[in-house]
């Protein structure tokens, strides 16, 4: 039986690759604040092949309950095989210029809670020999832009904290998967035009599971963008703040 | 909210419009502001103007794509409408299960599937895509939800199916799949040389093969005239299913729209002519992958990019039995002369299985359809001139690849609109229908 736990399971992408692992000798524990919909999915899961499905209606934001979450999980399925950290907003930029706390708020969803829930999930994953602990961040990590580096900061936070942790579970075959991916066509982005660099989630959905099984530590999804940000993250400031982006 | 590019697979200009997502089945339908019109919007496989609201709202169907139920002991399938024909099929076939109707692509939400109420290669046999919808939930704006049943709020049923997505939004559906021997077909392909061959051939055929489908190459003139390739096909015996087969190794792609069309007079003439010298035997017979058989064109997507930025028409009419023949060869004649070449002209025939939809558009006789590239006035002409042929022989055109009809041309060919109308939701519109209002009192009904 392989365990599947998935945070922000709601989420288009997230719900893209836990389908693609639905299938028999599956077993998922799905996390999320809408409990209805968490319902659904279980329900789509199972009937798409999952051999058994554990719903735990939650709101990430609130650290405080990170511990006996995971406990919870662990009761019910005894050992986690690959957990996938998926949850995330994308906060109004223009919104957080004006407004401290709006700020934080973004920084609270987008960066703490994953880094608490990791902190719990990886003391539990250190005791195992193998396992994925998969966390989606994104290309706006890599550097900071002027239209989104509120997003941008907390995610590249998220990543930096993933190479800390890589670092610590290095000796453990535990492996630590940061998910960059670039622009795409979800609820996240449901105002935005789309143009060809968008993918879908079921593109990045495979992406991921390739980076898994590949035991990858860090995977741009299409894999396109790291030519991408690799010509950003070198562009000389001059040039960059005459850029929009 | 931005107002977006949605477009539907002809890729003809259509202006932009405000795109609000369901993302859940038990979300209700948004607030709108007044006068403002919604229409459900599913993978917009449709090829004009009827999946299409200008100006108005399109309400994406996309997230609504869960499984509900599978009952694998009897094959009735319940998923959301938004699910594609494609993870409904990889559901279905590990299983021996399939869907009894299947179009040309299984790119196709449920929700498209039941609002054109789509027709496959063995309508004879199996009818359309809503006679096997057992039951669905209907949303209207007002916040019912209807459940719709060939026994339940039954006025409903009928007018959604082949609807236009005009009566509400479907959220979810139940199917009945039927089993299948093997996910492989037994192929004969069959030369013939002019439509009269075409009417003895499924003559022929009907009783012994499920699936028929022609392809003529219409730019053949004289006696070559109406020259094809007859194709009929069953299910292989000895349950052979291989889910395997509903995987494109490897699918291409048509990456950009080039700047001008790569469909015209020569790249036609050679394409039609090597297509159908390609088979040298009069009969081949082939074992066909499930998808080569039924997605051959799902094989390269976005294929309809290579016509261009200004995109293309598809032109699709049915014709009563006792004007086919007569009705076809006119028709291809006024193909072949008047130069509207097309890489694909498909001919298929229409059992007598009475459609359940108050406008759906299969009825017996036999449909021909084609593509043609967009050269804007001389196009629209050409095509009219097409228009008086199937009026004149009692046809009728198909919404779900329209984008021009006149007005007087859908309502002389939809018996059934007047009892259809008065079932519309009244903040339901599309771009289709504004169209196709008589002009004399366009803005009065919606
Ligand atoms: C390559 C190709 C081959 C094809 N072959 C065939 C064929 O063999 N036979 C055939 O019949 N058709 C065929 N078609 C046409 C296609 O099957 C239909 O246009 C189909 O309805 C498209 O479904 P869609 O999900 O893309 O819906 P869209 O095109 O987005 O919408 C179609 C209609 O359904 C309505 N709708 C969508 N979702 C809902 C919902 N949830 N509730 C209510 N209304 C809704 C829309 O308002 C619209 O009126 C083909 C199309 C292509 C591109
Ligand atoms: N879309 C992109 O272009 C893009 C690009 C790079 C990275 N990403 C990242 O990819 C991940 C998935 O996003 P997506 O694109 O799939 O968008 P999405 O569908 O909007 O998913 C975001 C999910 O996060 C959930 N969430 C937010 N706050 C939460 C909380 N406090 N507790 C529990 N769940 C919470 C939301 O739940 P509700 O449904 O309950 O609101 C929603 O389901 C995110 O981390 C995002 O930052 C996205």
């Amino acid at each position: 039986m392989t365990n599947i736990a998935i945070f922000g399971v709601t989420s288009a992408i997230a719900q893209a690759t836990g389908r693609l692992m639905a299938c028999d000798g599956t077993r998922f524990c799905l996390i999320g604040r809408n409990a209805e919909q968490l319902e659904i999915i279980k329900q789509d899961y199972l009937v798409r092949g999952a051999s058994d499905v554990f719903v735990f209606p939650c709101d990430l934001a609130s650290r405080t309950t990170h511990q006996d979450l995971v406990d919870n999980i662990m009761q019910s399925v005894g050992q986690l095989d690959i957990v996938l950290l998926a949850h995330g907003v994308l906060p109004d930029q223009a919104a957080c210029e004006e407004d401290p706390f709006e700020m934080s708020e973004a920084f609270e969803v987008n960066a703490l809670s994953h880094m608490s829930l990791l902190t719990v999930l990886a003391n539990v994953m250190a005791q195992h020999t193998k396992g994925t602990l998969a966390v989606i961040t994104s290309v706006a990590g890599v550097r900071g832009r002027k239209s989104n580096y509120v997003y941008g900061a907390a995610k590249g936070a998220v990543s930096i904290f993933l190479d800390g942790l890589r670092h610590r579970l290095s000796s453990t075959g535990v492996q630590v998967l940061d998910i960059r991916p670039g622009f795409v066509d979800t609820p996240m982005t449901a105002d935005f035009e789309k143009g060809p660099l968008w993918a879908s989630p079921e593109d990045i959905a495979r992406g991921i599971l390739k980076a898994i099984e590949k035991r990858k530590d860090v995977t741009y999804l299409p894999h396109f963008w790291w030519w991408i940000m690799m010509i950003i993250r070198h562009l000389p400031r001059f040039v960059m703040h005459k850029t929009g982006l | 909210m931005r107002r977006q590019t949605y477009k539907s697979w002809g890729n003809l200009p259509f202006g932009k419009q405000k795109v609000i997502p369901l993302l859940s089945r038990s979300d209700p339908l948004p607030t709108l502001s007044e006068g403002e019109t919604i229409l459900p919007y599913g993978n917009g496989r449709s090829y004009g103007d009827s999946c299409l609201n200008t100006d108005g709202a399109l309400i994406d169907t996309r997230y609504l794509d869960h499984m509900i139920q599978f009952d694998r002991e009897r094959g009735v399938v319940t998923c959301e409408s938004g699910v594609f024909l494609k993870d409904l099929l990889t559901l279905l076939i590990p299983d021996g299960w399939c869907l009894p109707v299947l179009p040309g692509t299984q790119f196709v939400t449920v929700g498209g599937a039941i609002a054109n109420d789509v027709h496959g290669k063995n309508h004879s046999q199996f009818g359309s895509f809503g006679c096997h919808v057992l039951q669905f939930e209907l949303l209207r704006s007002d916040g019912r939800r209807l459940l719709c049943s060939p026994t339940q709020n039954e006025v409903y049923y009928h007018a959604t199916i082949g609807g236009l997505g005009l009566t509400g939004v479907i959220v979810w559906a139940q199917i009945q799949a039927r089993p299948i021997s093997s996910t492989d077909l037994e192929c004969e392909t069959i030369k013939f040389s002019g439509v009269e061959d075409f009417f003895r051939l499924e003559e022929d055929s009907q009783n012994t093969h499920e699936y028929r489908v022609a392809w003529i190459d219409c730019l053949s003139k004289g006696t070559a005239l109406g020259r094809g390739h007859y194709s009929r096909a069953n299910h292989a015996d000895g349950r052979r299913v291989s889910r395997d087969s509903l995987l494109w190794k490897k699918r291409i792609s048509f990456p950009l729209t080039p700047p001008i069309s790569a469909v015209n007079k020569f790249t036609l003439q050679a394409f039609n002519s090597v297509y159908f010298h390609r088979q040298r035997k009069t009969i081949r017979k082939d074992t066909l992958s499930f998808e080569t058989f039924f997605f051959p064109l799902d094989h390269i997507r976005q294929w309809n990019r290579m016509y261009g930025p200004r995109g293309f028409y598809q032109y699709q009419c049915v014709l009563p039995m006792d004007q086919a023949c007569t009705g076809v060869t006119t028709l291809l004649r006024m193909i072949a002369s008047g130069g509207i070449g097309s890489f694909l002209v498909v001919l298929k025939a229409f059992g007598d299985c009475a459609a359940p939809g108050m406008l759906s558009f299969s009825r017996p006789g036999v449909t021909l359809a084609l593509d043609i590239p967009n050269h804007g006035q001389r196009t629209l002409d050409a095509l009219s001139r097409l228009d008086e042929i199937v009026l004149n022989a009692n046809g009728a055109l198909y919404p779900a690849k329209d984008a021009r009809m006149p007005p007087d041309m859908f309502r002389a060919s939809f018996p059934r609109l007047d009892e259809f109308i008065p079932l519309i939701d009244p903040v339901f519109s599309s771009s289709f229908w504004r169209r196709i209002q008589p002009t004399s009192q366009s803005g009065d009904e919606r």
